[in-house]
């Protein structure tokens, strides 16, 4: 008797959940799907197949005359210069910066642990400034300065270093914090001056860690310049960018191989050093 | 007094390493010499004067009702290429995160993997550009763009999941006669169900982000908006639009903030 009651009941228990569940869930991808037109059919029209259809065959062989592979060489290289100079100035600016912030470098809170009230609020300002320079996405930045400075190299690398010197500002000063600050605090309390207790205290503990830090955020950079260019600043993103627009399947495919070779490089460089370092 | 050598040996300095900072400061140097810099036209009166006067045409952003709703439509529009570029991601990864976790053999997880890897390092900015031509401009061609570079992300990060998992609970159920489906059904996911899922929220995390600027070549959402604002001088809407990106991007931080400290504590 207890058993036939027990089997009338739905096999599985969470039954009634998991309905409710899958019908939200196809109700919130049906929305999304309206609302990002989502309308897989258009790419199987005749016109666009046709476009694809010509844009692909022109993929093999790829562009190979020797003035367009100069030409994508000084491109290319212009791309990694971009890269390594906004990052350098991306480090002129953040490691002043990261001096500033960093609280274990503090000489009034030391022996009391209370920050006086200036130093406090100025560290919050410099805090909120690394803030709004690493939120403004580089694409972004690149897309305003290319108004004011004009179209060319000199945006992107403009654009590298105002992002990457609030990335770089604020995790340098958390791996600062976060590595061993006992050194620098006695340096501070026997009367060093700041920049000795770094020099002789915070750095040396946590070098290793700051410099591949800087190696991976050189990757992201190259990367980030290839992007770049395709909003006018320069380089190998650009010159992609026209092949695009002019529909040179051939020109595009040798840039897609060089843009892999570059990456692939850029990491191999990038993974060799920080093992170095590390 | 302790006698002076019991003091520490200052460190050598090697000359591999000077000679890799040398070439480190020479590859910096030639990086800034090679590049056209426009200094001039930086640090100009001029450009001071045109910068200040490009920045003052920011303020105030455009505020207005319509404005705004237009601004909402955008929002709603990078998210719903986000979380539907994710999905499909996430659906193509766990197909070809199977044979790119070995499980068909040798030959097929190298040849998978290496198609992982071609989808993952072409960033979503280039599969975009590259898929308008495909798609046409609007928010299809970015939703593409974000799953086919996602797929690569995702697939590569499953199949090492699955990979890692213990083999000991399929073989045991394959050894007393069940089907390879249900052996991947009750044996397999349950294992791996959790990391995938963080795997794939994580990746959407980042996929709203792209999703705010994928825009700007043409592929919908608040990118789309910016560019076109922008390029019509129309500064004040532009501010609005940057804002909103700002604010979208700030709240997914908080968010999965909220929800990172959530998991671990739970």
């Amino acid at each position: 008797m207890f058993m036939l009651a027990n089997d009338k009941r739905h096999p599985d228990p969470a039954w009634r959940g998991r309905i409710t569940g899958l019908f939200i869930g196809l109700l919130v991808l049906w929305y999304f799907l309206v609302a990002s037109e989502f309308k897989p059919w258009t790419l199987f029209d005749a016109r666009s197949l046709h476009s694809v259809a010509r844009f692909l065959s022109d993929f093999v062989p790829p562009a190979h005359s020797p003035e367009f592979l100069i030409m994508l060489l000084q491109a290319t290289w212009q791309t990694v210069a971009m890269a390594t100079a906004g990052l350098t100035l991306a480090m002129l600016g953040a490691i002043p910066l990261t001096l500033i912030v960093t609280q274990c470098l503090s000489i009034s809170s030391l022996g009391t642990g209370r920050m006086s009230r200036f130093s406090a609020l100025l560290r919050q300002a410099v805090r909120c400034l690394l803030v709004l320079l690493r939120s403004v996405p580089e694409l972004v930045w690149a897309l305003l300065l290319v108004r004011i400075v004009g179209l060319g190299v000199t945006a992107g690398v403009l654009a590298i270093a105002l992002t990457y010197c609030g990335m770089l500002g604020k995790v340098y000063a958390e791996i600062l914090e976060s590595s061993n600050t006992h050194t620098a605090a006695t340096l501070l309390k026997n009367g060093n001056s700041r920049l000795a207790a770094f020099f002789y205290g915070a750095l040396p503990e946590s070098t290793a860690e700051l410099l591949s830090y800087t190696m991976y955020r050189w990757e992201c950079a190259i990367r980030g310049s290839v992007v770049m260019g395709f909003v006018g600043a320069g380089g190998l993103g650009q010159r992609m960018d026209e092949s695009i627009k002019m529909m040179a399947g051939n020109e595009v495919a040798t840039m897609l191989i060089i843009f892999m070779l570059l990456v692939g490089l850029s990491d191999g460089i990038s993974k060799l050093l920080r093992r170095q370092w590390a | 007094m302790a006698p002076l050598n019991m003091l520490l040996k200052p460190p050598t300095v090697r000359i591999s390493t000077l000679l890799l900072l040398l070439g480190i400061a020479a590859f910096i140097i030639a990086s800034f010499a090679s590049l056209p810099l426009a200094w001039s036209q930086i640090f100009s009166v001029e450009a001071l004067h045109s910068s200040s006067e490009f920045l003052h045409g920011f303020v105030p952003p455009d505020v207005s009702p319509a404005f705004l709703r237009q601004i909402a439509i955008a929002t709603q529009e990078t998210l719903a290429m986000s979380a539907l570029g994710t999905f499909i991601a996430a659906l193509f990864g766990i197909l070809l995160a199977l044979p790119a976790s070995g499980r068909y053999g040798h030959v097929l997880r190298t040849m998978t993997r290496t198609v992982l890897n071609g989808l993952r390092s072409v960033p979503e900015l280039i599969w975009a550009s590259l898929l308008l031509i495909a798609a046409g401009l609007g928010p299809f061609a970015g939703t593409l763009a974000l799953a086919v570079h996602t797929t690569g992300v995702l697939g590569r990060l499953f199949a090492d999941t699955i990979e890692n998992g213990q083999r000991l609970p399929e073989v045991t159920l394959r050894i007393n006669g069940s089907t390879s489906i249900t052996t991947f059904l009750y044996a397999t996911v349950p294992q791996i169900l959790p990391q995938l899922m963080s795997y794939t929220l994580y990746r959407w995390e980042s996929n709203i982000r792209a999703a705010a600027i994928l825009g700007i070549v043409g592929a919908g959402g608040l990118g789309q908006m910016l560019k076109y604002h922008l390029s019509l001088f129309q500064m004040q809407q532009a501010a609005s639009v940057i804002v909103a990106m700002l604010l979208l991007v700030a709240m997914v931080d908080a968010l999965s903030f909220v929800w990172r400290r959530a998991m671990t504590k739970g």
